[in-house]
């Protein structure tokens, strides 16, 4: 089925897909799976005078607090743990900023991934987009800085989220995408508002 | 029940994966006698009371704590980052 070679037609298959395709649940809230975004692990030690250089060179942007998330159009870097960011992009950029990031890192230890295919990332809309979160997740929203990563599990798996226009943007692994996309689905159903 | 991960702050027991006795981090030398590796893998305290152990923020910032906390009244007494702790004993 491979095609190859100079004469090679426009091939769909090449083209990033999305996790569940653009996957939309319209309940109390909008949940709408979206991407493919760029993804990139870093870690390194984020003390390294090194480390702020080589965020700059891939994403434009310098280094968040701890829990925090510097956001920038479609460029964010977010704080995973003492020795873990979380670069976002346009999926197409990814790998030249991976060039940037070992150039300004060359000979410094670290590691730099790029997970944009390993990842499944949902939006949450509208006014109640919060009760959403609460039913699945550990969480106490209010107490959520506007700026903050949180990373914490949903029902069963791991998750990352963070508030950005009406809503909130989360991430998980895209192995459970459909699962995630279920939870969020049927937390939103019409009816189950909270209070 | 709640940690207060140091790096995160107060976090649900359910972000947290359990592994035991602080023991784990008293790891015997190479060529320790057998009953020091014996008591390192197998002999436990089972205090009512203080105790010390080990848990890991998984699903979280992914640090190992040291949680003391009282097995009598459930309540937590600290929480270390395990890292410090070393940092502390090699320096």
């Amino acid at each position: 089925m491979t095609r190859t070679g100079p004469g090679r037609m426009f091939d769909a298959s090449h083209m990033p897909q999305s996790a569940l395709g653009g996957a939309v649940f319209d309940g109390f809230a909008r949940v709408q799976e979206i991407g493919p975004l760029g993804m990139i692990s870093l870690r390194c030690a984020l003390d390294h005078p090194a480390c702020p250089a080589a965020v700059q060179a891939a994403v434009g942007l310098g280094l968040p607090a701890q829990r925090r998330i510097i956001m920038d159009g479609q460029r964010a870097v977010g704080w995973m743990s003492p020795d873990e960011l979380l670069l976002i992009l346009p999926y197409a950029d990814a790998a030249a900023a991976l060039q940037r990031i070992a150039a300004a890192l060359d000979g410094v230890h670290h590691l730099a991934v790029d997970v944009s295919d390993a990842r499944a990332v949902f939006r949450i809309t509208g006014p109640r987009a919060d009760q959403v979160l609460t039913k699945l997740c550990p969480v106490d929203l209010a107490a959520l800085a506007p700026d903050e990563l949180r990373r914490t599990r949903a029902a069963q798996v791991a998750a990352a989220f963070w508030r950005e226009g009406d809503g909130y943007t989360l991430v998980s692994f895209r192995s459970v995408a459909g699962y995630v996309m279920g939870l969020l689905s049927h937390s939103a159903q019409r009816g189950s508002e909270l209070g | 029940m709640r940690l207060n991960c140091p790096l995160c702050g107060p976090r649900d027991r359910r972000e947290f994966y359990y592994y035991g006795s602080e023991d784990y981090l008293n790891r015997p030398a190479e060529g320790a006698a057998p009953q020091a590796w014996d008591d390192y893998l197998h002999l436990r305290d089972n205090p009512a009371g203080v105790t010390k152990d080990l848990w890991y923020h998984e699903l979280g910032c992914a640090s190992w704590l040291r949680v003391t906390r009282n097995t009598l009244t459930h309540e937590i007494l600290a929480t270390e980052l395990v890292a410090d702790l070393k940092r502390e004993a090699t320096a």
